[in-house]
Parts: C-alpha cells; structure tokens; sequence
C-alpha cells in the first residue's frame, strides 16, 4: 500500500510554490497515493539499456541567425503586471 | 439548410460565386451561437466586434487577394493567445490576462482570411478530460445535454459540432483533441509533432503538445492544416519539412493498403458497441481494397501511466511561470514576496491543476527522479519502438478514439478500466509523436463514436487519404444534432 502522507503534500507543495490548506492536503494525499500505486506498475518493465525518450522527434542543435527584432511593446507588457515602476515590474518586499 | 452549418469548402464556393458576402456569414454566424451558446456554453470569449470589422476588410479585399479560408468563421481554444482578447485557459489564473502578441496559428488564420469569431471553453489549462474543471463552467456535449463534449479540447468540440462554426483550433497533449472530436461526433487531428508552431500555445507538456485542427469533414481539416502546418522561427520544435497540399491526398484510392489493429485498442475497457463500429469500419476498408491484421503492442498499457507522469513533471516545470508578477491572477496584500507566490499559486489555480503540479514535482524530486520520471521516459522509449516496429509493416494503426461514447455529467459510475481504455487509445500518439485523426464511425443512444487512424510521422497525407475515404463511404459525418435545427 502507497502512502503518500499530508506532510508529503506539504514538503512538495511548498516546492512548487502553492499554498495548501488542511482541506486540501487530504484531499491531495489520498489523490497522489493514487497516482504513485499505479506509477510502481512500471518497475515490472525491464528498462536495462534502455536510453529515456526525451523528445518524439528527434531533433539537434536547430539554429537560426541572431537577428533583433521589434517584436513586442514594452508599455503593453509592463501594463498586464500587478505594480511596475521606471520600466521594471515590482515586487513584494522579499523579506 | 442555413449558412452556419456549412463547410468551410462550401462557404468558399459560395464566396467564389459572389452569392454571400463575409459579413453576412459573420453575422449569421454571431446569430446562431447567440441561440445555441446558452444551451452548450462553448464560447468563453467572443469578439463579435473584431470579427465585423474584419469581415468588411475581407469583403473589400479583391478576389486574386483572397486567402484559403477567406471569410470562414474559426474559433479558437483559450489556451492560444490572441493579441488584445483576453486568453484565459479557463482557469482564475489568467481570467483577465490580455495577451501582447498572437500565436503563429492566429495570425496564420488571419493571414488566410478566416474569420476568429471568438475563445472556446477548456479543461482548466487543459488538463481534464470532460471541460469540467473550467472555472467558467462545463461545456454541454451538443448531441445530449446531460452528457460532457469531452477535453480538454471540448468548447472546439462542441461549437463545431453544434453548427456554430465550421471550424476550430484545439490542442492535444493526451487525446485533447481527438476524444472531444469522437465525443461529439466531428473530425479532429492531432498532427506530429513539429507539424504545427506550438508559439503561443500555452505550454502542459511540452514534449507532447500538438494545436490540432477539427472541423466537420476530413476536407475541411485537410484544408485548414494546410494553413496552420510549417516551420516557425519562433518555435525550434516546428518542423522544416516541406508542407504538402493534404487536400490533394484525399483521392479515395487506399487499394493495397496495410492497416494494423493493436489487440488491446479493442481489448478490456473498450464498450462493445464502439468495437463493433470499429470493426465493422475495417470491413468498409477492407472492401476499399485495404487488408488488416491484428498487432500486439507490448508496452502500450503502460501508456495512460507514463504520460501522467511526464505531462505532469513538465507542467511543473512551465508552470513556475504563473506567479502573478508579471500578469494574470494575483492574491490581495500579501506580506511579502513568498507569500504572494504561495497565495497566488493557492488561489489562481483549480485543484486539478494543483494536483498534478504538486505530483509533478514529486516525480521531479532527487529522491524520485530516477525512479519516477527518468523511468518513465524509459518506457516511453519502449513503447516508441513497438510502434516503430509496426509501422515497418503496415501504413496506418486503426482503433476506436474513445473506448466509450460521451460520459454523463459529473460521471462517477463509469468503470475504470473504461477510463484506463480512453488513455491507452488517446496517449500513444503524443508520447510518440505520431499523427492521429478522429472521424465519426457510428453512434450509441444516439451520441457519437469516433474511429482512431494513426500514421507515421508527418505522412499527415495517408491519414487523411484514409478517413476521406472511409468517410465517403459512410453518412455518419452528415448527420447533425437537434440542437442545430434549433431544437
């Protein structure tokens, strides 16, 4: 039997920057319990020497010439951030 | 029969004759989704005032100016961003977020005189797989309202199904495109990968994502593939390969053609009446001068597993994006800069969303990458290969879309194995990058089912050569729900 504890959900919740009530730590320990029972069934595959697919297509070093472009408009940028200030977006106090 | 509910190929003839002008189909367009909308909910968004004013453009555009789908109505999955028009992912996170620049796909549509008539609905961030996790509210499927259009893809589904608009723009990262295609009964392709830019598509799985075509006729998708196919400077993923006129590949002609039938795509979890559709598909080929034979995929039932955990491990990581700094959602005073992160991610997101970012980062994890992701991508590898060795002997892979017809709403009911069967047959395609198309092959309590038709990558053309054919041969494609005779 998979456990995946309300902690856990915490320990990667917190990770991945999302906030998790107590609600949903229960909710999210009993779904991920799940998800990892059913990730176990693939340790009965023999995988020796098998190379991890990272990519369906396989595809190598595509370049293209570095050539500026005007593509987007500053002002409209800034504009869908929550606080901006002399061009750059604003944050939060960090500490 | 009135404007709406005609192809985009028809449409054109009628533009080309001089018998309809744009702004006439653009107005009777708005009109029907005004009527049919309340009942389906497939719009998000509609720019009925953008699409006016582009259509009097259009109509004053000179005949040799004209682009391939000159004045056809498309609509356009939120997970695409449109340029000034709000582009939400049917999620809070991003429920006034107004993009600055347009996917390639938009202005490819534009580009080609079609008309964007508006945002359709979504599993939130595409993740789901009946557009019940939307924020905005479910989509209804338009052959029974009680029943879920499919996803995540299921607003492009529906409105195309419904007679809204003759053709849309989904996305499919694991069958997004081609089960709401087989849930409401109309014709949806994911391509290969690489086929189509993924520039401005909302990144889920990034290894995975395809925007795919659905329309009512396998002509009509053929033609907007046409469009939206080619290499992209802005997505070093789009393939260079020379795009080739897919209408051209729809001669009929399949004599001598190769058809593989894996055992398990009409195995345990697949419903009877949709393996009976699917066979009795196979002889309507077969008598089309096809021949096939049963294959055995040895890896594939591990498919549903491996692609949750690599959609998942990669949504986590394109989703540290989302942080409310730079745009969408973002929470009330926080107290500081984590907390805002935290809050934001809290709020902004739905719980399935939640649910897999927070799985994703575990299979992500130093204690667990090895075991978890990296062995996933392993399989993967496997499962590449079986296919590989299939194509080596046969054209295309035939199966069902979906191993059941539409669920019902809010469906707890159903069998798991059911909903284990609709991940075998829907995720193969993207963990291998291989084309697949959804076409409609018969109906069970009058909601439709959908026949599955892989190919090898990029030969796009067999594909298509092959459900045109089918299609021909059999009326399911002409038959349209209630809702579009306004009932």
């Amino acid at each position: 039997m998979t456990t995946f504890s309300k902690d856990d959900v915490k320990y990667f919740a917190d990770f991945v920057r999302i906030g998790v009530s107590e609600e949903d730590k229960e909710y999210y320990a009993a779904k991920i319990a799940d998800l990892i029972a059913s990730v176990e069934n693939l340790n009965e595959v023999d995988v020796s020497g098998v190379k991890p697919m990272t990519h369906p297509i396989p595809m190598i070093n595509v370049l293209r010439e570095d050539t500026p472009k005007d593509i987007l408009d500053r002002e409209k940028m800034l504009a869908t951030a929550e606080d901006h200030e002399d061009g750059l977006i604003k944050v939060p106090d960090i500490l | 029969m009135t404007l709406t509910s005609k192809t985009a190929a028809e449409l054109r003839e009628l533009f080309q004759k001089g018998e309809v002008t744009v702004k006439e189909v653009t107005e009777e367009t708005f009109k029907t989704i005004e009527q049919t909308d309340e009942k389906i909910h497939a719009f998000v968004h509609l720019t009925k005032e953008e699409a006016l004013k582009h259509a009097e453009q259009l109509d004053k555009q000179a005949a040799n100016e004209r682009g391939p789908l000159y004045g056809v109505p498309v609509g356009i999955k939120d997970n695409i961003v449109t340029k000034d028009i709000v582009t939400t992912c049917s999620s809070k996170m991003l429920e006034n977020f107004v993009p600055v620049y347009d996917a390639t796909v938009v202005e490819k549509l534009r580009a080609a005189g079609a008309v964007s008539v508006g945002k359709l609905n979504m599993d939130e961030f595409a993740m789901g797989s009946t557009t019940e996790t939307s924020y905005f509210g479910n989509t209804l499927n338009p052959w029974n309202l009680n029943h879920v259009p499919g996803g995540s893809s299921g607003g492009s589904a529906a409105a195309v199904a419904a007679g809204e608009v003759p053709l849309s723009l989904g996305s499919d990262t694991g069958g997004s495109v081609r089960q709401p295609a087989a849930f409401c009964g109309v014709v949806g392709m994911k391509p290969t990968y690489g086929r189509i830019s993924r520039f401005g598509l909302t990144a889920f799985g990034s290894s995975l994502d395809q925007v795919g075509p659905i329309s009512r006729t396998v002509e009509d998708n053929a033609l907007l593939l046409n469009v939206l196919a080619g290499e992209d400077d802005n997505d070093s993923s789009s393939s260079a390969k020379v795009v080739p006129d897919y209408t051209a590949a729809l001669t009929g002609d399949i004599k001598g053609l190769k058809i593989a039938v894996p055992s398990a795509y009409l195995g345990e979890g697949v419903q009877p009446e949709v393996a009976e559709a699917v066979k009795a598909a196979l002889q309507v080929l077969e008598s089309q001068g096809a021949s096939w034979e049963e294959v055995e995929l040895p890896h594939v039932q591990y498919a549903p597993t491996v692609y949750y955990v690599i959609s998942s491990s990669e949504a986590s990581s394109n989703y540290s994006r989302f942080d409310g700094l730079r745009y969408g959602f973002h929470t009330e005073n926080p107290e500081n800069l984590e907390q805002a992160y935290f809050r934001t991610r809290q709020e902004g997101f739905g719980r399935e969303v939640k649910k897999r970012l927070i799985f994703g980062t575990y299979a992500m994890s130093a204690d667990h990458h090895e075991e978890v992701y990296v062995r996933a991508q392993k399989v993967r590898a496997l499962i590449a290969e079986d296919f590989n060795k299939v194509f080596e002997d046969y054209d295309v892979v035939i199966g069902p879309s979906a191993a059941c017809p539409a669920l019902p709403l809010g469906d707890t009911l159903t069998d798991k194995a059911v909903y284990y069967a609709n991940d075998i047959l829907a995720t193969p395609a993207n963990l291998t990058g291989r084309p697949a198309i959804s076409l409609p092959c018969g109906f069970v309590n009058e909601l439709p089912i959908g026949l599955q038709i892989m190919g090898k990558h990029f030969d796009e053309e067999t594909v298509y050569k092959v459900a045109h054919a089918y299609e021909q041969a059999t009326d399911f494609h002409k038959r349209t729900p209630a809702i579009q005779e306004g009932n």
